[in-house]
């Protein structure tokens, strides 16, 4: 049903892409923004080559199978990077429905009969499943990162408790390093 | 994550792509956890005799500061400005230009304009133009000046406890400024009003008293050596006979206590043990290690001067008392950087001790005529290149092994060959990273300078990301699964940084690559490596990975 609007939406991809890897950037301070925009080397700006990696991976899904597996690959660099930035939750994945603005400002012409409406409400309906998924990579990244902690922790207390002899032998017991 | 739940208005403002715009004097500072590390313990802070120690909260209101603390941090920038030629060049000749604004790993990581590294030094520039410059004291603000307040010192704090003092922005500076060196000033500067953090602190403090960074005293040292004594016979049927405090040995071999009692780190001690063993064996190597000078690292460079000072000292005063010819030095990051730009005229020059020179090849290290410290893969560099060495480097043909230059040898001393000279002799699969990620322009590891706490995990995974970002990168092109580095600080951050950033990787000292594939007298099938893997289980692993 939505697939005028999908054709209409892969023919304008650069500039989707282009506005939609824009708002992505904006969670950022503008002077940030602005280096992550104008440095195209991915060693030198990680976070502007994994982003518009992803959002482009996006894009494609979007348009293309919507493969679930495909989203999370997709969605894994840049959430892996905004979860341990100083941004909220709301704000890491606010860019995935930010998109939504984007395609009504781009598209308004579709909106103006029910039928467009709908097309509209399925894509953005898309949309909303790429944010769930965001906000499950986020989560594991979170969630990897307070696993990371507590490894540590348990790592150094574990080392000095068998430098201090408290610790039976048993290597089927002891725990993964 | 910051604590504070966003609200609808703020998700709303994204979505126009409206950021907030501010002038960055005029943006405040927010503490957030997980990007800093706990606040010094007193009783560090009273064992080294520095000022105002007590326990404070960095998240508090009232950081307990003395009353007259304005006038302290004035007195002390005067002071500095006046002892150090260079602190007084790097607060005036910045232009600005912004050479250096991307070069810092914690600003690529975190996205925070003031870990820039010329805004992270225009915080204490800001002050110097208020205190100390004509125009900043007539013009204020449109001159960059600011006086000093409570929120510009916790300002102060936030931001030079995120920098790890790597020097990679000073690469890239027009007119050569370090700006490490400004954050080494801010340091000694919060520590005149006892802000320092305990990571630094109590390891400072325990060195101080015992020798070491973790406190360890000299019996539990050596306990743990004749531990990995009995671990090397376990693996390969040879017993090695370390020495302790021989008086009149040839070398004094002083390593980072980290590779005693962290892991990876403890293999590559292990694999000091082996070579020394062969040495002896082959060719009569005399070295002893000690229980007193039992630390390499120096956190005291994170405090102060005159800490880093006091730390250096007993290095140099145990090679004196045993009476040794030189001192070879292991595998650590910062004490090289010590060791090369500070001791000669801090606790130098040591002219009690001989210009190194192999004993076993005859080569004289004249770069270190001076300091009379050579590092450990200079030292094994020579000791291959002059056909000494028995190695089987198939060994280590389960590894596809890339290597991590830390940032204190590399840009601190310019030790860039000998270590890949090492590598690519003890094993078969060596890929190089990017060539804006080695040698001088690596990236550090996120965690150095005394940062390498747990509890500022964000702050090190985002300064991470560059480096993350190019092991992920050969990790990825060249089935890479082996992170070798010759530094103790990342042997321990990053087995958890490449976990996040590449699961898959696994880190190594160069040493223990070298203990591998060592072919010891008297050995047994050598089935498995130091740690006590399968080799030919690893290699099946290694090569299934590579046809997937």
């Amino acid at each position: 049903m939505a697939e005028g609007l999908v054709n209409l939406i892969t023919k304008q991809r650069p500039t989707v892409i282009s506005k939609w890897f824009d708002s992505a950037i904006h969670a950022y301070a503008a002077d940030t923004a602005a280096f992550i925009q104008s440095q195209k080397d991915p060693f030198a700006n990680p976070v502007g080559s994994q982003t518009r990696n992803s959002v482009e991976g996006l894009f494609d899904q979007l348009v293309g199978g919507m493969d679930a597996g495909a989203i999370h690959a997709c969605l894994d660099p840049v959430m892996r990077i905004r979860a341990v930035q100083n941004l909220t939750p709301a704000q890491a994945t606010a860019f995935i429905f930010a998109l939504k603005k984007i395609l009504r400002d781009m598209f308004d012409k579709q909106l103006k009969d029910a039928e467009g409406m709908r097309s509209f409400l399925e894509v953005e309906s898309r949309i909303d499943r790429l944010g769930l998924a965001a906000f499950d990579v986020y989560m594991a990244c979170r969630e990897k990162i307070y696993e990371l902690k507590a490894n540590e922790t348990r790592n150094r207390t574990f080392k000095a408790f068998e430098r201090a002899g408290l610790i039976k032998k048993d290597p089927g017991k002891v725990p993964d390093a | 994550m910051a604590e504070a739940k966003p609200k609808p208005k703020d998700v709303l403002d994204q979505l126009n792509y409206q950021p907030p715009r501010a002038d960055w004097m005029d943006t405040p500072v927010e503490i957030r956890k997980g990007m800093y590390c706990y606040a010094s313990n007193p009783k560090s802070v009273a064992t080294l005799g520095l000022p105002n120690a007590r326990p404070w909260n960095p998240t508090d209101e009232d950081w307990k500061l003395p009353e007259n603390w304005q006038q302290i941090i004035h007195e002390g920038f005067k002071e500095r400005l006046e002892r150090f030629r260079s602190f007084k060049v790097f607060m005036d000749i910045c232009v600005r230009c912004g050479a250096c604004a991307d070069k810092c790993h914690y600003f690529i990581g975190t996205g925070d304009p003031k870990n820039m590294p010329v805004l992270r030094a225009e915080l204490l520039r800001s002050v110097y133009r208020n205190d100390f410059s004509r125009m900043g004291k007539i013009l204020g603000k449109l001159n960059g000046a600011r006086p000093m307040s409570v929120n510009v010192l916790k300002e102060w704090w936030y931001y030079l406890f995120q920098c790890s003092e790597c020097r990679r922005c000073s690469l890239f500076c027009p007119y050569g400024i370090d700006t490490a060196e400004i954050t080494i000033m801010g340091r000694e500067l919060l520590n005149l009003l006892g802000l320092n953090i305990d990571w630094i602190a109590t390891p400072v403090s325990n060195c101080y008293m015992n020798g070491n960074h973790l406190g360890i005293q000299p019996h539990a040292f050596k306990d743990m050596l004749d531990f990995f004594v009995d671990d090397i016979e376990e693996k390969t049927g040879v017993r090695v006979k370390p020495k302790y405090m021989k008086k009149g040995a040839d070398i004094l071999f002083i390593t980072p206590s980290g590779d005693v009692f962290a892991d990876p780190g403890t293999y590559t001690a292990m694999g000091y043990m082996m070579l020394f063993h062969y040495l002896e064996e082959k060719y009569g190597l005399d070295i002893t290690w000690s229980t007193y000078a039992s630390e390499g690292g120096n956190f005291g460079f994170f405090t102060s001067h005159e800490t880093m000072k006091r730390l250096n000292s007993k290095m140099y005063a145990e090679a004196k008392r045993l009476k040794v010819k030189w001192i070879l030095g292991g595998e650590c990051g910062h004490m090289w950087r010590v060791i090369n730009q500070y001791m000669d005229t801090m606790n130098g020059p040591a002219d009690f001790l001989d210009v190194p020179v192999n004993p076993i090849t005859g080569t004289r290290f004249e770069q270190a005529r001076s300091n009379k410290m050579v590092h450990i893969t200079e030292f094994t560099a020579d000791l291959i290149r002059n056909g000494k060495l028995d190695l089987t480097p198939s060994r280590n043909d389960y590894m596809k092994v890339t290597y991590h230059d830390s940032c204190n040898p590399a840009r601190g001393m310019g030790l860039f060959e000998e270590p890949r000279y090492v590598i690519q002799n003890v094993c078969n699969h060596f890929y190089e990273m990017p060539p804006n990620t080695i040698r001088e322009q690596t990236f550090c590891c996120g965690s150095g300078s005394g940062l390498n706490a747990g509890e500022n995990m964000e702050l090190r995974l985002a300064g991470g990301l560059p480096r993350g970002n190019a092991v992920k990168h050969v990790q990825d092109s060249y089935g890479v699964n082996m992170l070798a580095t010759i530094c103790a600080i990342d042997r321990a951050v990053l087995p958890t940084l490449v976990d996040y950033w590449a699961p898959g990787v696994q880190v190594t000292g160069v040493h223990e690559m070298v203990a591998n594939a060592l072919n010891l007298s008297g050995q047994n099938e050598r089935s498995t490596n130091l740690r006590g893997e399968e080799i030919e289980d690893l290699k099946a692993q290694s090569e299934g990975n590579a046809d997937e």
